[in-house]
């Protein structure tokens, strides 16, 4: 393993490994356009050049291999002096329209001009004119031809990644002009990605444009929701201006790093699956279609569950858990009903119709938490022969999580339902037409306003981090769970999710070894 | 004064067969291919000092010698016949005076790389050299030269022609490959380098077309007489083209220890008009411009190279006095920020904003600050880029500048130009 002193500093590092790679490690900042690390060299933008000694060019960090005993220097004069240059070189024919430029604040020419500058421009010459401004090349993504630094990151990413080949370079010299080919469109599932790793304005999200500037977002740990992959994202949301966007607090997620899951990545399907955060939500408890307090709802579940135990018929409840909730509802629920009331009928695989899924990040099993459910909950019970049961009259208390029953079995037979139990409960984040027939809706917070795991279909449990507090008066489910334990007398006593997860880890072999410290912000694999 | 290259253009139909096997045609494919082993004939062309004539003038055997001999994969030959050096066109005279010297060159150089394909990349609008090359491919099948069991041996070989579409990079050797796979012309990171990876991923030779003409001559002839045509470090002759202000421009086939003045005074006829000599360009427009001070230089690769300039592609371009230099370093940097091919941001962006610059100082409208400025523009380009065209601009222009920099001067402070007769209007 060569070993190597970049800018004094001392590193141990497998053979072909690059300068640049051997810099990250170290922490030492190498600026960079055309370099990304899940993508093929190009070795086009020049800006990462630094001095190796003995060799009297400068070298390009990005493509050059590490060797025995060599010398870099990121930050000599003439390193330097070569990033400021390569720096002003891309600013000719650059438009500089930062104040109307979406990417204004997390743009690498507006971050490595504050550090490589020149201040005292020199470009007075017109700049190349380009075709296409504020151009739509597909449903998600806009082009900027003027504001693009032909770093070809997203050529790399559809030749490589997606392997659709939807972008090239067209002409030669300074009019050069990036495009989609003639007759194409950026149009595959993971087309919002190239707006991730375009390092300018180029390319900015249709979704994103305009809405917010991005020194407003607050960034915040999480798994995508929309299928059992799991891939890590930061949902970024701003806390300052709610009378923005419809008093929208979500305003885009954005993947994270976690090469054993997503990488780099994130689908579309996922990318956009964000609105119904704000949008649509159930903000307060009810009861037969109007507002009640929290008080209230659960006295009227409580007498219903105290009813049932009376009568010693706990075959008569009725429990249609979900895959959306989190590890930690989960155990609650499965505490609350399945070990405390001693309810058998408890299931989570409410047969929805499976999405499409592809060979890459999407899955068909569009719930992010199918494999927490099956080990928490176990098997046993069939959704099907619950939802059977209370269309015959036979179950007293039908507890719906979030579910949309009328979607799945229509609304006779939920009309039918809420006319033969006792009392239909429905718990959940966002109405849906379930909710009229509902007898109590308890609100419930969505994901990005919990702090819990998710367990994908690689069997990784994954931590999500809330982001803000749950909008209007809804709780967290395992907190809705846990109040009606209270006042039912039994008591499931949690005062955070981390409890749960550490009873979880007591209780369930396959998570045995975690604790919220080891699953950090990567995750960690659930033992089998 | 011994001819090699240009030995059968005045005869006729010099670009037949019949008129090529006269005069021991393809006696030095048939010496190479029966008697002698890849082994012996690279140390002969090593020991010719032929080199690189495509303008680079690195050493022929030595880079053949560089084809790895135990990688599996198949090896090419690759023809570099796209010549756009500005200022050149002695490989067009080849292809269509004498297309079999070349062949007969392929056939050589293929079987010393064990090499049963090769790919001739002509520039797109030599539509008559792409007609007589492909002429004599046709005859040379027809007589066994070509295909299978070549001369009676277990040797085969094809040579197939691709057209070129009209970009300068895809000179540059690995851009041509990108263009041959059918790519855009971008010339490759290195290394690797295409003896390793080539054409297709594949051990690849590229050579010049003047290069390979100079093989079969030298197998027949022996190594020691190719030498002691040429001059220092390298054999045999070149085909210098004269363009400009002389009185015969043209081609001429002289030692490659011929000094630039000779070329330019015994050769060409002289300075057009009795007029004096300005400027020369020695090697194609890449190469540093000279003074008419500084051409008792010879031509060879090496004493160019003392002389701060190179011997490029032997594009010899004479400019008089009444040229104007701000106007030839403009034309210059149009033709390079025409022809960048826009991979590099220095060369990108700053090939065009030196030719806005020196435009601008041409038309009367430069600034003192544009002239204080541009030596530090064009210095930032080169050697900074992946091929050797930034460092082209860098070189080529910088020289303008740096040694007529009173021409300049005089644009910027009293706006217009000091060359009394000036004519380039008509050129432009």
């Amino acid at each position: 393993m060569p070993k190597l002193t970049i800018d004094g500093k001392q590193i141990e590092v497998q053979a072909g490994t690059t300068i640049i790679q051997a810099a990250d490690k170290l922490g030492i900042n190498i600026p960079r356009y055309c370099y990304h690390p899940a993508l093929p060299v190009a070795g086009n933008c020049r800006i990462c050049m630094v001095e190796v000694e003995k060799q009297p060019k400068l070298q390009i960090a990005c493509y050059t291999p590490v060797a025995e005993g060599m010398v870099v220097k990121t930050n000599s004069p003439r390193a330097i002096e070569a990033h400021k240059s390569v720096l002003e070189f891309l600013l000719v024919n650059h438009p500089v329209d930062c104040p109307v430029c979406d990417q204004a604040g997390e743009c690498k020419l507006q971050d490595y001009y504050m550090e490589h500058g020149q201040y005292n421009s020199r470009l007075v010459d017109v700049k190349v004119k380009k075709e296409k401004k504020a151009f739509s090349i597909g449903p998600t993504v806009m082009l900027d031809q003027e504001r693009c630094i032909l770093c070809t990151r997203c050529v790399r990413f559809a030749d490589n990644i997606t392997k659709t080949s939807e972008f090239g370079v067209f002409d030669r010299g300074d009019h050069s002009q990036l495009d989609v080919y003639p007759g194409r469109q950026l149009d595959n599932n993971y087309s919002g990605n190239v707006v991730d790793i375009c390092p300018v304005g180029a390319l900015t999200d249709k979704d994103f444009r305009f809405k917010c500037r991005v020194w407003y977002l607050e960034p915040t740990r999480s798994v995508c929701p929309g299928c059992s992959m799991g891939c890590n994202i930061t949902v970024e949301w701003d806390k300052s201006r709610p009378h923005q966007n419809k008093k929208a607090r979500v305003m885009r997620l954005k993947p994270r790093l976690n090469p054993d899951v997503n990488n780099y990545w994130m689908c579309d399907v996922g990318r956009y699956n964000y609105p119904f955060i704000d949008e649509n939500r159930v903000l307060f408890p009810q009861y037969k279609g109007e507002p009640v307090s929290w008080d209230q709802a659960i006295g009227t579940v409580v007498q219903t569950i105290n009813a049932v135990k009376k009568s010693a018929r706990l075959d008569r409840i009725g429990v249609l858990a979900s895959a959306q909730l989190t590890n930690e509802d989960l155990f609650a629920v499965r505490k609350f009903f399945k070990d405390t009331l001693k309810v058998s009928q408890v299931d989570f695989k409410v047969s929805e119709k499976p999405g499409h899924n592809d060979d890459f990040l999407l899955k068909a099993d569009r719930n992010p938490n199918t494999a927490g459910a099956q080990v928490i909950l176990g098997q046993g019970a069939d959704a099907n022969e619950i939802i059977q049961k209370a269309t015959q009259g036979e179950l007293d208390l039908l507890y719906v999580f979030g579910h949309d029953l009328v979607k799945l079995c229509g609304k006779e037979t939920v009309e039918q339902i809420s006319q033969k139990v006792k009392l239909l409960v429905f718990e959940g984040s966002n109405v849906n037409d379930t909710c009229g027939f509902a007898h109590v809706i308890l609100p419930g917070a969505v994901y990005a306003e919990k702090d819990g795991t998710f367990t994908n279909c690689q069997q990784r449990v994954q931590r999500i981090l809330p982001a803000f507090p749950p909008l209007g008066e809804a709780k967290v489910d395992w907190e809705i769970l846990s109040l009606i334990s209270e006042k039912l007398g039994t008591p499931i006593k949690y005062k955070k999710s981390q409890d749960i997860f550490k009873d979880i880890a007591k209780t369930i072999d396959a998570f045995s070894e975690m604790s919220y410290e080891k699953i950090a912000d990567q995750g960690m694999t659930a033992k089998k | 004064m011994q001819k090699i290259l240009t030995r059968h253009f005045d005869q006729a139909d010099s670009h037949r067969l019949a008129t090529y096997l006269k005069d021991k045609g393809y006696e030095g494919a048939r010496k190479a291919l029966t008697q002698m082993t890849p082994v012996q004939i690279i140390e002969e062309i090593k020991k010719s000092y032929l080199r690189g004539l495509g303008g680079a003038g690195f050493a022929t055997g030595m880079k053949w010698g560089f084809i790895p001999k135990d990688n599996p994969k198949p090896k090419y030959l690759v023809v570099n016949a796209d010549e756009g050096e500005p200022g050149t066109f002695k490989d067009k005279y080849i292809l269509e005076q004498d297309p079999h010297a070349l062949l007969e060159g392929i056939i050589i150089t293929c079987y010393t790389i064990g090499s049963h394909k090769a790919y001739v990349y002509i520039r797109g609008e030599y539509l008559r050299s792409i007609q007589r090359l492909q002429g004599a491919i046709d005859e040379a099948y027809k007589q066994g030269f070509l295909g299978k069991g070549i001369m009676g041996t277990t040797f085969d070989l094809d040579v197939v022609i691709h057209q070129g579409a009209g970009a300068y990079i895809c000179g540059e050797e690995t851009a041509l490959l990108e263009s041959l796979e059918g790519k855009k012309g971008f010339p490759r990171l290195k290394p690797p380098f295409p003896a390793v990876v080539g054409l297709f991923g594949c051990p690849t030779v590229i050579n010049n077309v003047e290069t390979l003409a100079c093989v079969a001559p030298i197998i027949l002839n022996g190594s020691e007489w190719f030498f002691k045509l040429g001059y220092g470090n390298q054999g045999g002759n070149r085909i210098f083209c004269v363009s400009g202000h002389v009185n015969k421009p043209g081609i001429y086939e002289l030692s490659a220890g011929t000094t630039l003045r000779e070329i330019i005074y015994e050769h060409a006829g002289g300075i057009r008009d009795g007029r004096k000599l300005k400027a020369v360009i020695p090697g194609g427009i890449s190469a540093p411009i000279l003074t008419e001070k500084e051409i008792d230089v010879k031509m060879d690769f090496d004493s160019l190279k003392t002389a701060g300039t190179m011997a490029g592609s032997g594009g010899i371009i004479v400019m008089d006095d009444s040229t104007c230099m701000v106007w030839a370093a403009m034309v210059a940097a149009r033709f390079f920020g025409h022809e960048s091919c826009g991979q590099c941001s220095p060369c990108r962006e700053g090939s065009g904003w030196v030719y806005r610059n020196v435009h601008r100082i041409y038309g009367g409208h430069g600034r003192p600050v544009d002239l204080a400025n541009l030596p530090g523009i064009i210095g930032n380009i080169g050697g900074n880029t992946i091929c050797a065209f930034g460092d082209a601009v860098t070189m080529s222009v910088g020289s303008y500048v740096a040694k007529f920099r009173s021409e300049f001067e005089y644009h910027v402070q009293e706006k217009k130009c000091n060359v009394v007769l000036n004519l380039q209007g008509v050129a432009s």
